[in-house]
């Protein structure tokens, strides 16, 4: 059960999702999607919640969203990294990103950095192998990375967000 | 006429820099009437994004490339005054225009030309008139029948004859029958189906209607990985286009013929790639594969009969059907006909999407269109198939592109995802690479795949770092036929094919990493050794203040050494060096 020294999440914000989709059947990724776009992850109480308004077990709930990886379960940062670990961007040097965007921000795959700025997730493939290496923050793609060139981006942005 | 000016923004070109370039032209142009300027897919040529069509008065086009904010305002200022020689030094140039004209396009035909937001730019282009034929003179049995003659097959990576799956699901008893888009372009290399989405919306929506109408379905929907979500916006813009239009809905063309689209957004998962994880995931389940028999054509979504094709097959319906089926039969070999769209990447010097007649060599493609490899490196060999592929060496190049002859050689055709790779990518590695992804991707339905998959990332990890043992090539051998013969779906079936086509034409690369504990292509961190050559270090200093382990030391204006035991093998000082003074074996 969801830890009760947590204070209670504000479900209302679910009700028209739940109103509008849980009595169409194969509608559990479509819920769960909404739900993440709301709270920018997938809480466990609102987990609890879409179980019980699609007469589903939380199990089955849990381990649909669970398989896919779009899905969170922790909030997430405020810049959304998406590090493309394809093949087009490991032929050209996606590795060398990798280790320096997490060694800039001290964070492991999936982790949020300690001020809350920066949420890093590896992904499969952007589809943007032209431009390889890349990586995607928040809606932007960025190119053509160096090592040097990723870390600059992202002091930028922290730059931005101090100022 | 006047002066049209378009630029590409499909997601390649936009991570370029396209919206800055489209907002300078905007603000220079500031509404003039003399010249209009809108926006186009993608054209393919990645390598030369951001690109700005410009169409003179005459109609002649004038493309631009690695256009910046600089040369968007030289553009403008091109057309508002009427002076295009002033374009000169942004046009592309006659090698790189070879990459577009020596394709052959059917899939791709529209992409980059037209404006994939208006529906009157399809529609001009000969858009839904293959629809309207369908419906309104032949039977759903005459337009099976004419993609049966065309040979066209499942672009997908299967390639099962397109016409045999629509047959079975039309023949299929049952009055509720769904059509379903594969657009869960998963594969890690590929991005033709993105491009089609995006650049061609209603290309693929009337390729599916006249699918649906063969079949006789009444509902049809694409499955999008959300990984795209450009495509997604610009695929529901053109589902309300032709919803307006009359194009989807009831009784289209006054026909008794009705259809709805619907988008479905993937949420990440590799394996629903398969057709029966698709359905799971689509029902709003786990995208974990079910047995076949019964196949999907029996009893696929909601346990109905169902047809499920692939993007580019779809793409390339409505030309079929405005063309016949001979006309698309004429490209291409025996048994493979058409034409297949390739997603060239790695160190090409011309990467991009390149659609070419069925039977044209691997060369071809790598040599003649692509440019061969960039850096004045050598060419090691190229990754088809993605995961599910294989890895072919210099030595085959003139391997014949068919199903068939790609087999052959360990790949396979897959979707068309291309990697090229030179003599710095390390075979060894790219087997583990791929077998990463397996492990993470293998939704462990399967004990041999689950498992299986793990172990071999396992051992290839134990190669790369120097803990390689004798005998790990032949284990490696032994696992890929267990996995192979243990998996319920391709995804596990298909897992070992990086491993065995490394084993099978770069063995010499494995023996060099158990044995001499050595990666010839010098990309294996952990088997390299840094040294600074005495004699070329001037003793500035450079390496040692770039080095994030303390591992550098030395006097100023003499020399430096690398203390090989605190060296955590970064190459920081390789690139700080200017002198050439880092060895790297």
């Amino acid at each position: 059960m969801p830890d009760s020294t947590t204070p209670a999440l504000d479900l209302t914000p679910l009700e028209p999702v739940l109103d509008e989709y849980a009595a169409v059947p194969g509608s559990l990724i479509t819920i769960l999607q909404k739900t993440q776009e709301l709270y920018g992850y997938l809480p466990m109480d609102a987990l609890y919640r879409i179980a019980e308004a699609t007469g589903s077990s939380p199990a089955q709930v849990l381990g649909t969203a669970s398989f896919y990886s779009q899905f969170r379960f922790k909030p997430m940062g405020k810049h959304l990294i998406l590090l493309c670990k394809g093949t087009a961007c490991h032929v050209n040097g996606a590795d060398a990103i990798t280790l320096a965007v997490m060694n800039e921000l001290d964070v492991a795959n999936g982790d949020t950095t300690e001020d809350g700025l920066f949420s890093l997730s590896l992904v499969a493939c952007l589809g943007c192998c032209s431009l390889a290496p890349v990586m995607m923050i928040d809606e932007r793609t960025y190119g053509r990375l160096t090592p040097d060139k990723a870390r600059q981006i992202l002091r930028d942005i922290r730059k931005e967000e101090q100022a | 006429m006047s002066i049209r000016i378009a630029v590409g923004e499909g997601s390649c070109g936009l991570a370029a820099g396209a919206a800055a370039v489209y907002e300078a032209l905007s603000a220079k142009l500031d509404g003039s009437e003399a010249v209009s300027l809108g926006v186009t897919g993608c054209v393919g040529a990645c390598f030369l994004e951001p690109i700005v069509d410009l169409y003179a008065e005459d109609g002649t086009l004038y493309r631009c490339v690695r256009v910046n904010a600089e040369g968007a305002e030289t553009i403008a200022d091109a057309a508002l005054t009427g002076d295009l020689t002033k374009l000169e030094p942004l046009l592309i140039s006659g090698e790189d225009d070879g990459f577009l004209k020596r394709q052959t396009r059917i899939a791709l035909r529209n992409c980059g030309v037209i404006d994939p937001e208006r529906i009157e730019d399809y529609v001009a282009a000969g858009g839904y008139r293959a629809l309207r034929r369908c419906l309104t003179e032949l039977t759903p049995e005459q337009v099976i029948e004419e993609v049966k003659i065309s040979g066209l097959a499942g672009r997908g990576g299967a390639g099962f004859p397109t016409w045999f799956k629509w047959n079975a699901a039309r023949s299929s008893p049952g009055e509720e029958k769904y059509l379903i888009c594969n657009a869960d372009e998963g594969d890690p290399g590929a991005f033709m189906d993105r491009a089609v989405i995006e650049s061609d919306p209603h290309n693929l929506i009337e390729g599916m209607l006249i699918g649906a109408y063969a079949i006789g379905a009444r509902e049809a929907v694409v499955y999008v990985r959300a990984e795209y979500p450009l495509a997604i916006v610009r695929l529901r813009e053109a589902i309300r286009q032709a919803e307006a239009a009359g194009y989807i809905g009831e009784n289209v063309f006054g026909t008794e013929f009705s259809c709805r689209i619907r988008i479905k957004a993937g949420a990440g998962a590799f394996v629903c790639g398969e057709e029966t994880a698709l359905i799971e995931s689509l029902e709003g389940k786990r995208g974990m594969p079910r047995l076949k028999p019964p196949f999907p054509a029996q009893a696929g979504y909601w346990h109905k009969p169902s047809n499920i094709n692939n993007v580019e097959t779809f793409a390339n319906v409505p030309w079929i059907l405005a063309h016949g089926g001979a006309e698309f039969a004429k490209y291409g070999v025996e048994g493979c006909r058409g034409t297949k769209v390739f997603a060239v990447t790695g160190k090409v010097r011309r990467g991009g999407l390149v659609e070419v007649p069925m039977g044209v060599t691997l060369r071809d493609v790598i040599f003649g269109i692509a440019g061969g490899i960039r850096d004045g490196k050598a060419f090691k060999a190229v990754q088809l198939g993605g995961p599910s592929g294989g890895c072919i060496p210099a030595s085959l190049l003139d391997t014949v592109i068919d199903y068939k002859s790609l087999s052959a050689t360990g790949a396979i055709m897959g979707s068309g995802g291309m990697v090229v790779m030179d003599e710095d990518t390390c075979m060894v590695g790219i087997a583990r690479f791929f077998l990463d992804f397996t492990t993470r991707e293998s939704c462990g339905k399967c004990v041999h795949c689950r498992i299986g998959t793990k172990r071999l990332g396992e051992i290839l990890s134990r190669i790369v770092s120097g803990k390689g043992r004798e005998g790990d090539v032949e284990l490696l051998e032994e696992l890929c036929a267990a996995v192979k013969d243990g998996a319920l779906c391709g995804l596990g079936q298909t897992a070992p094919n990086p491993v065995l086509s490394t084993i099978r034409y770069f063995r010499d690369e494995y023996e060099a990493h158990i044995r001499d504990h050595r990666c010839p292509a010098k990309e294996c961190r952990l088997l390299l050794r840094y040294s600074i050559d005495e004699t070329k270090c001037v003793g500035c200093s450079a390496c040692a203040r770039k080095c994030p382990a303390k591992a550098i030391s030395g006097e100023l204006r003499r020399s430096f050494t690398i203390d090989p035991d605190c060296c955590v093998r970064c190459g920081a000082c390789l690139t700080a060096c200017r002198f050439g003074a880092v060895n790297v074996e």
